[in-house]
């Protein structure tokens, strides 16, 4: 239907003699997929972000003379949807380009298609280290801090804390498991004298909370790495609290403070934690002050995580469609790979060698304030020394 | 040698006895009548020889062969068809191949991939509904057939598998009047022609006495009487048992 | 270990075990009386969740303290025991007399729409209900802290048994209702107002799961995957337990708990199989379940495929289809290409289905398994053995066919649900284990790089490589219907006695059958690997299977033609209308519903209907 349609257009375009000139205005349009139906605590707000960008950018003219067009598609969270929808927002839609995804599994298959089509992909939320290393290609660009930069920053606090005999909870599912294993590697790699005493990996969505807390409580941690979220973390952070399993331990949490899992907890934030987030309302650089006020004042909403990655990968695209002079596929690679940003929450690189940008994570504690979690003592770790070395992903990337 | 020959078999549900110390035979090209009042222990005992029911105690012999334990299924290969209380027939497929479907399987051919079932035996299938009069419904869908027609179609299905013994369970419940006559006519036909033992089950006292050759009165699992339906008619433990419709023994003479 | 942690260990295993005995004896109930397996319990169940998290805060604020807190959860289970009510009457009441396929599947639209209905009335995040007042405080037992309100959960499950009981075994509904689950029509002979006796049935059980559902808002957030993940464990008790049976549920559900509790000591990542392990061992060794009674379904399979006089039409039609399809590349751009080329491999999924439920009357419900071991053939042939597409394409019919040979070897001794169920699990099963399972299968992200030979990649060449493997297996397949192997098997599915009165082994057959349908649906699912070029476990999921059966009901299980069809129109709405819209599970689940009701001889079907009528 849609290429007749097009057809149809071009005629009518013909017919009334509108000028050549003006078919060269044409948008750029840059194709978007997400689970908006799915996951829609996590992309909606990811899609305010970017919109507000998008805004903003055809505000001000747009990139080379013309408006950015995003055509967005719900990319029903699975692999086989994902990659058909993609296909037909390149060869029907015909976009120069594709960003988006949220589920690790997607984004690894959106990558893979990236690399089948020879066209570029930039996996804006998907934290999975595959899509950078292992499963990395010419074509992908991964924005997020990944999960071996986040958990090397936890790391450092563990370092920190002196705890020795840590206990370890993951949901039972790649990220879990490979974040359980990065911190694995990590702890004795950089803590002398460090053990993993416990491993519980309860399936995601159906954790035995109570079992699980009287399992760890049972091999007697000082420390403990928690990767869950969602719905097992507040069940788990419940009985935990109830039966005294945090008290006098360093609890070292994954994503936590990211203001998508703390609004959920409400008032039965686990004070003291220590983790990694995004304390949206602290931030005093006046750009991202800006960002969260002009969000608040379009959706009258807290900005989540996913919010300023959305609104970031835009600007981001603005300035490498700006720097490449074209959308060929060749040029915006060129002009991706070792390029500098200067984004609202501060430089970002695009590490050329495994197309990982050098976009940090907050590091801090975790703290009520009023009715709702949020983070103290916090700091902005950028993302460069946390990268995996070059050697590493020289072993693992195919190229 | 005896067809088939039953040997004190013995069944009980939950400690209720539904059949104690049966034993009886049946000759090639005999017509057997089992017959009792409800709750009497028929079905209990038809179904132990069919296979459906495994004996406590106690043989079933087939031309000498213990088959006390044997499936259903090995029964047929060893001669036994039989026919149920209510039809069973296939009701997705036509008349015709319903009989096919029977002559398939009794030539170890129903697992074929490739031919198409509806051309495999269908002159035999079409001789055998001949025989049971039912040529003008060989491609009529199963399902339109009426009940009557359903019986006499079961019958030649059980056929189809050259039983040696023919069980049949209440041959014409459901049927009219009329229509039991005319297949107990057939039944018996086909069973002096091929020389095959056939065993049933009745409530119509009609059909009883007027086809069977020896008669076997069944009364709280045990065999109260057994004997041709002139003695057995006139057994005063027989017309005891069945007080309270002594009609049904009387109404035919 | 001490003591003290293998009591702390059992007594949340009895915990869980009584959250999931509450959540799962509605379920059986319902199923006794019905005959009905509500796909929609679980639904029931997040329901009530969400009600008691959102209204029990509010009576809170008008009065903190125990009674507002249990009368909240109270009538959160009432609220919810009406819309159980509700489902009967809109829903239920036309599909009681319908074949168990189409029951299982119009539940499952209930859960698709409720899916998007939750998000859409209580917001896409998670709710974190209120502590019960008065139970914040731990226990200490032997030394370490326990929970008090899980002392409370384990007292409930007894209670709830306790109510459910007394309701049976005390009361003129309950007689009922025990006749009921053994005797159907003995009941309807007694002219009891069978109407409402189903209605109350159906209060009861959606009353249960609301229950079940709103006590664990002091311990879980609400949250729009409790759903899914509660109906498979409640489908794992009532089937251990034996379907109908509510001493079955509980001891079943008691199994459960101190399985998982103490399981994950072992095998801290066990928790995601040991309850289809747990489900496929019983049934293996008890074909119903603990407490269960052999079920007879009169009539129920009798519906499917039947004998047509072959016309010269069809043949004309299959080859003028086959020219017509053959010539798509020459107008067809190449997005258009990708979706035909699904479609034909989703009509040889559905296809394959049809073999076992059109044919055979065997309602699978873990179809996925093979066409899932089918895409990882192909897949791990690729990535482990370095195959080409060629070399690799053949493993996916292999590897799929080894496994439906495994499982068919299960299955064939059962019957009814019982297979459905027995089915679901091992789906479950291989899904576990392709998610599990990294370092071969790569785990939930998959395997990607699984693209077709260079002759083969246009798409225009990988449409006819698969319009000639796909429309070849489903003549192949038609062939097999049409074969005396094909009627054995509907006679076996027509008439059971009458098929082994014949000398018919129905398990030689079934389990034939089984490896056959799960080949035809192994080489779907290697043509799907390579069409996409990934491999992922969403691949053996239950959304997949359900495909397979949407795609049949669409079609119609009375036409050899209707899976094609069904994957037609099934595949292209999710083409034009998913990528658009954040309803498409909305859409579909009243869509499914929808035919259930209204066309229940499917789309060919129903034109055949209305010709010959």
């Amino acid at each position: 239907m849609a290429p007749m349609f097009r057809w149809l257009s071009l005629g009518l375009a013909l017919a009334l003699g509108v000028p050549a000139a003006q078919a060269q205005q044409a948008p750029i349009k840059i194709g978007e997929m997400n689970s908006y139906s799915k996951w829609a605590a996590f992309t909606v707000p990811y899609r305010n972000g970017w919109q507000l960008a998008l805004d903003e950018i055809n505000a001000k003219g747009g990139v080379l003379g013309r408006k950015l067009e995003i055509v967005s598609r719900e990319d029903g969270a699975t692999t086989g949807d994902a990659t058909r929808v993609a296909e037909e927002l390149v060869s029907r839609e015909g976009v120069s380009f594709l960003f988006g995804s949220f589920l690790s599994n997607v984004g690894v298959a959106m990558a893979d298609f990236a690399n089948q089509k020879k066209i570029v992909y930039i996996a804006a939320e998907p934290l999975t280290d595959a899509i950078t290393m292992a499963q990395g290609n010419r074509y992908t660009f991964r924005i997020r801090p990944n999960n071996y930069m986040q958990v090397g920053m936890l790391v450092e606090k563990a370092k920190a804390s002196g705890a020795k005999r840590w206990a370890i909870v993951a949901p039972n599912y790649e990220y879990g498991q490979s974040a359980a294993e990065v911190f694995k590697r990590l702890i004795k790699e950089r803590v002398p004298g460090a053990e993993i005493v416990a491993e519980q990996y309860p399936a995601l969505g159906k954790i035995e909370a109570g079992a699980t807390v009287s399992a760890i409580e049972q091999a007697k941690p000082d420390g403990i790495f928690n990767v869950l979220f969602g719905p097992d973390l507040t069940q788990f952070v419940r009985e935990g609290n109830t039966r005294g399993l945090f008290e006098k331990k360093t609890i070292l949490s994954l994503l936590t403070g990211e203001p998508e899992w703390l609004l959920p907890l409400k008032d039965e934030v686990p004070e003291g934690w220590t983790v990694t987030g995004y304390p949206w309302d602290e931030i005093a650089e006046p750009k991202h002050k800006a960002f969260v006020a002009a969000y608040r004042a379009k959706y009258n909403d807290t900005p989540r995580l996913g919010s300023l990655l959305g609104y970031m990968v835009v600007h981001m695209i603005r300035d490498t469609i700006e720097r490449a002079g074209s959308v060929d596929t060749d040029a915006l690679i060129k002009a991706l790979e070792n390029a500098k940003f200067d984004t609202i929450v501060g430089p970002v690189t695009m590490r050329g060698i495994d197309h990982q940008a050098s976009m940090g994570a907050w590091t801090g504690k975790l703290v009520l304030k009023g009715a709702a979690g949020g983070m103290i003592d916090w700091t902005y770790n950028d993302g460069t020394p946390f990268m995996p070395s070059e050697t590493e992903v020289k072993a693992v990337r195919k190229e | 040698m005896t067809l088939l020959s039953v040997e004190s078999i013995d069944k009980s549900f939950g400690g209720v006895a539904a059949a104690r110390d049966v034993g009886f035979s049946v000759e090639r090209g005999e017509m057997v009548a089992l017959i009792g009042p409800n709750g009497a222990g028929k079905s209990t005992v038809f179904n132990m020889i069919g296979g459906q029911l495994k004996p406590d105690r106690g043989r079933i012999l087939l031309d000498d062969a213990d088959i006390t334990t044997a499936s259903p299924q090995e029964r047929f290969r060893r001669g036994v068809g039989r026919t149920f209380q209510v039809a069973q027939t296939f009701l997705s497929m036509s008349g015709i191949e319903n009989v096919q479907m029977a002559l398939i399987s009794g030539h170890h051919q129903s697992r074929r991939l490739w031919q198409p079932a509806r051309t495999l035996y269908r002159e035999e299938a079409f001789a055998l509904l001949e025989c049971v009069g039912m040529v003008e419904a060989a491609d009529r869908p199963c399902s339109t057939l009426a009940y009557g027609d359903v019986k006499r179609l079961e019958l030649a299905i059980a056929l189809a598998g050259e039983p040696k013994l023919l069980l049949m369970d209440e041959p014409t419940a459901g049927m009219a009047l009329r229509e039991r006559a005319a297949l107990m006519d057939l039944v018996s036909t086909i069973a002096q022609d091929a020389k095959i033992g056939v065993l049933f089950t009745e409530h119509d006292m009609d059909v009883v006495f007027g086809h069977a050759d020896r008669v076997l009165v069944l009364l709280r699992g045990r065999i109260i009487a057994a004997g041709s339906p002139e003695d057995v008619r006139n057994d005063p433990q027989v017309r005891q048992a069945y007080l309270g419709d002594s009609h049904a023994l009387t109404r035919s003479v | 270990m001490d003591l003290s942690f293998l009591v702390i260990q059992a007594l949340n295993g009895l915990s869980s075990a009584s959250s999931l005995f509450i959540a799962a004896c509605g379920l059986t109930l319902v199923f006794g009386v019905t005959r009905i397996v509500n796909f929609a319990h679980g639904s029931l169940y997040m329901i009530g969740a969400y009600t008691a998290a959102t209204l029990v805060p509010n009576l809170l604020e008008w009065s903190y303290g125990p009674v507002p807190f249990w009368l909240g959860i109270l009538i959160s289970a009432l609220i919810v025991g009406l819309l159980g009510v509700v489902m009967e009457v809109l829903l239920l009441r036309r599909i009681y007399g319908a074949p168990e396929l189409f029951q299982l599947l119009a539940t499952f639209g209930v859960v698709l729409v409720v899916q998007d209905l939750v998000v859409q009335i209580f917001g896409p995040q998670d709710i974190l209900g209120p502590r019960a007042p008065g139970l914040r405080a731990p226990v200490e037992i032997l030394g370490r802290r326990f929970p008090s309100y899980e002392l409370v959960l384990i007292a409930a499950g007894p209670l709830v048994l306790g109510f459910v009981w007394f309701i049976l075994k005390r009361t003129r509904f309950g007689v009922l209702v025990r006749a009921a689950t053994q005797d159907r029509e003995m009941v309807a002979a007694l002219g009891v107002n069978q109407a409402l006796l189903f209605t109350g049935t159906l209060f009861l059980g959606a009353f249960l799961a609301g229950l079940g559902g709103a006590l664990q808002v002091p311990r879980v957030a609400a949250n729009n995957g409790m759903d899914l993940s509660i109906i498979a464990e409640c489908f794992v008790v009532t089937v251990v337990g034996g379907m109908g049976s509510v001493p079955g549920a509980f001891l079943a559900a008691l199994i459960i708990g101190q399985l998982q509790a103490f399981g994950i000591l072992l095998f801290p990542k066990i928790t995601l199989v040991v309850v289809f392990l747990l489900m496929a061992i019983t049934l293996a060794i008890r074909p119903n379940g603990l407490f269960g009674r052999p079920e007879h379904f009169s009539g129920a399979h009798a519906i499917g495929i039947a004998s047509h006089a072959p016309g010269r039409f069809n043949a004309i039609a299959v080859s003028a289809l086959l020219v017509v399809l053959a010539a798509l590349p020459l107008v067809a751009d190449e997005y258009f290409l990708k979706v035909a080329t699904e479609i034909l491999i989703l009509a040889l999924f559905a296809f394959s289905l049809q073999l076992l439920i059109g044919v055979g009357g065997l309602v699978s419900f873990g179809h996925a398994a093979f066409f899932g071991l089918g895409a990882y053939g192909a897949a791990l042939g690729v990535k482990w053995l370095g195959a080409s597409m060629e070399g690799a394409l053949p493993l996916a019919p292999l590897l799929a066919a080894l496994g439906a040979m495994a499982v068919g070897a299960l299955v064939v001794r059962l019957s009814g649900i019982y297979l459905a169920m027995m089915t679901l699990a091992a789906a479950q099963i291989l899904y576990a284990v392709a998610f599990q399972w990294v370092e071969v299968t790569g785990g939930d992200n998959g395997l990607v790089g699984i693209w077709p030979s260079t002759w083969a990649a246009p798409r225009s060449v990988y449409y006819l490589v698969t319009l000639a493997l796909t429309a070849g297996t489903m003549l192949l397949l038609k062939r097999i219907i049409d074969a005396p192997f094909g009627y054995a098997l509907r006679a076996m599915r027509d008439s059971q006695a009458r098929a082994e009165a014949i000398g018919l082994e129905p398990r030689t057959h079934r389990w034939l059958a089984f490896t056959l349908a799960g080949a035809a649906a192994g080489l779907a699912g290697g043509l799907y690997a390579f069409s996409r070029g990934s491999v992922d476990p969403t691949l053996l999921g239950i959304p997949t299977s359900v495909d397979a059966l949407t795609m049949l009901l669409l079609g119609g299980i009375q036409t050899i033609t209707g899976p094609i069809a069904g994957a037609a129109v099934l595949h292209t709405l999710r083409d034009q209308i998913m990528p658009l819209t954040a309803f498409w599970r909305l859409f579909l689940g009243l869509s499914i519903i929808g035919m259930v009701l209204i066309f229940p001889r499917g789309l060919i079907g129903t034109l055949r209907y209305w010709r010959q009528a």
